[in-house]
């Protein structure tokens, strides 16, 4: 790695390789691209075999001619249809649960000084870095000590308690960096806290908001490990996929997956276009 | 914030005159803002995030099965149970995670380098391209990675038809497939942490460097990887807590012969149903990773690992 080293400081104190980029960069800006290829590889596996034939309803290992078929019978397979949307379900409830949790707590963060705000950055904090393992079987010890039986329910419960932690992390860091005088003009200008927060603050937070949301609804889509302690006989569609992994996994999955993975890419590019259009 | 209480009073004195006691609830009523505003959360996170853990703790601790019921009290050797028979899988974990993590920096730190300082105007396409993987599921981007891997599959299939490997070449169920599994699904949540402590770094520092006849190798070694160390921590631990605790990787691309931690706290609590060895296992688990994180902590800096990490 140290051969790779010079910076761009360097490029220009050097004489004579001032002109363009050096070697150096010209050899990382390569690596980097190897290394984006390694990370759409597997993507690519999926997208390519969601066209593969599949004559035994299961994807199968080699190339045997392209179809769109299993594009027209996308939700076919019952049960994973139902998984999909339990994972829906409970994406859709845990950020809009998460969000109104936590928003209110990342506010009393970000502008007020009180005791116990160390201890609460600790647990923030342990929620956030605590393996998913250990959260998921400390839940199911609970639910089995309360003999409370695992379903969707349970699964919400958990993913609220996860998400909670991240929007509370994203939106203070929204309101951190809000200039305070604008509220204390609105305060100057005769309106009350509650206005003063509706009309100025709240409007000014909503994009932290809002990636929060987003942040919470990705990450409870796409939790398996926390999830599958606390599921019972419940299949949310990671479950559902990693419990056919066995079996063998019929075509379907890997269509649902491009979907997905299409759906979460255009609402990302719109969502940065509009960020930017907004900017002054 | 005293500016803010300036304007506050003054506001609020013409009303003051006419009721004094409404004053005071009201300056009570404003200390007790924060505390009502966190109350939700702090409910919340109490009943499922501690509670959970102190019960997790009280588990592992009782002895009896799911059918008889459990009596709780002071039975801690299932703790030396634990490690007695599941050891091996516990500092396995450790293993392939610190292994995994380090590979992960390794491979992460160039291509995070580069998009910070010679990105230029694309640097956010170059990121949105390297975080691409997290718009699939962490269990079909494994999946994927059992059918790339696979001993007959269109990767070393072709290759064995070719006569370029043998025929008995495998990686599926070995640790390279584990550990090569945790590192793919670990690069972008390093690579992210590593550009921003990277793009923070000032750049005249490193061109004074430079002109003070730093080479390229020490001006990397000694002003470029310092400066970017609070990025190389905060993602060490985020990508070694997360390494440690997986079973997918393990269950997908491995075999009995590279279980991990995680893979033995499932099958006990499902399999074998034996719920006071998943929770011992799981509480040993965390007490190590605490210790872990509590060192890495006062080594580095809780408040800043925090403010990387998120």
């Amino acid at each position: 790695m140290t051969g790779l080293a010079p910076g761009p400081g360097r490029a220009v104190a050097a004489p004579g390789r001032g002109d363009g980029p050096g070697l150096a960069p010209r050899l990382l800006s390569l690596y980097t691209w190897l290394l984006i290829l390694y990370a759409i590889v597997p993507i690519a596996v999926m997208v390519v075999f969601s066209f593969n034939q599949a004559p035994s309803g299961r994807v199968t290992l080699k190339w045997l001619g392209f179809t769109t078929a299993w594009y027209g019978h996308a939700f076919a397979v019952a049960d994973l249809t139902d998984a999909l949307v339990h994972s829906l379900e409970v994406a859709f409830g845990s950020m809009i649960v998460s969000v109104i949790l936590g928003t209110p707590l990342a506010l009393a963060l970000a502008r007020y000084r009180f005791r116990g705000k160390a201890v609460t950055d600790m647990v923030i904090f342990a929620d956030i870095a605590a393996p998913a393992v250990v959260v998921g079987a400390s839940l199911l010890s609970f639910f089995l000590t309360l003999n409370l039986p695992r379903g969707l329910l349970t699964i919400l419960m958990a993913h609220i308690a996860f998400n909670v932690a991240f929007v509370v992390v994203v939106v203070r860091a929204r309101v951190s960096g809000l200039d305070r005088a604008l509220d204390r003009a609105a305060a100057d200008l005769g309106a009350t806290p509650w206005v003063a927060f509706w009309k100025v603050t709240f409007p000014l937070i909503l994009p932290g908001i809002v990636a929060a949301g987003l942040l919470a609804f990705a990450l409870s889509i796409d939790d398996l490990i926390i999830t599958s302690f606390v599921s019972g006989q419940t299949l949310t569609f990671p479950l559902w996929i990693y419990g056919a992994v066995k079996t063998g996994i019929p075509p379907q999955v890997f269509v649902l997956s491009t979907f997905i993975f299409l759906g979460g890419v255009v609402l990302t590019l719109i969502n940065t276009i509009v960020v930017r259009r907004n900017l002054p | 914030m005293s500016g803010r209480g300036k304007a506050r009073a003054g506001a609020g004195s013409a009303r003051a005159e006419r009721a004094p006691a409404r004053r005071r609830d009201r300056r009570i009523g404003k200390a007790a803002v924060p505390y009502l505003l966190g109350l939700p959360s702090w409910v919340y996170l109490l009943l499922f995030f501690l509670v959970p853990l102190a019960s997790m703790l009280a588990l592992s601790a009782a002895v009896g099965d799911p059918i008889v019921g459990y009596s709780y009290g002071g039975h801690f050797a299932e703790f030396l149970d634990a490690i007695g028979q599941y050891h091996r899988q516990l500092l396995r974990s450790f293993y392939y995670g610190a292994l995994a993590t380090l590979v992960t920096l390794a491979i992460a730190y160039p291509a995070a380098y580069w998009i910070a300082f010679h990105g230029g105007r694309h640097k956010s396409t170059y990121l949105f391209l390297i975080m691409l993987p997290f718009f699939v599921s962490f269990v079909i981007r494994t999946v994927a990675w059992q059918f790339i891997l696979a001993d007959q599959g269109f990767l070393f299939g072709q290759l064995k038809s070719w006569g370029l490997i043998s025929d008995r070449f495998y990686i599926l169920s070995t640790q390279w497939a584990v550990i090569g599994g945790l590192v793919y699904n670990g690069l972008a949540y390093y690579v992210l942490p590593l550009y921003v402590a990277i793009e923070k770094i000032d750049r005249r520092v490193v061109r004074a460097a430079g002109d003070l006849y730093a080479d390229p190798a020490s001006t990397f070694l000694r002003v470029i990887l310092p400066l970017s160390a609070p990025g190389v921590f905060a993602g060490f631990l985020l990508v070694f807590v997360t390494d440690v605790g997986d079973f997918v990787n393990a269950q997908i691309l491995g075999g009995p012969g590279t279980y991990m931690v995680g893979n033995v706290i499932q099958d006990s609590f499902f399999v074998n149903q034996d719920y006071p060895m998943a929770a011992a296992l799981s509480s040993i688990l965390m007490f190590l990773l605490m210790v872990a994180i509590f060192l890495y902590a006062r080594a580095f800096g809780r408040e800043r690992i925090q403010e990387y990490a998120a």
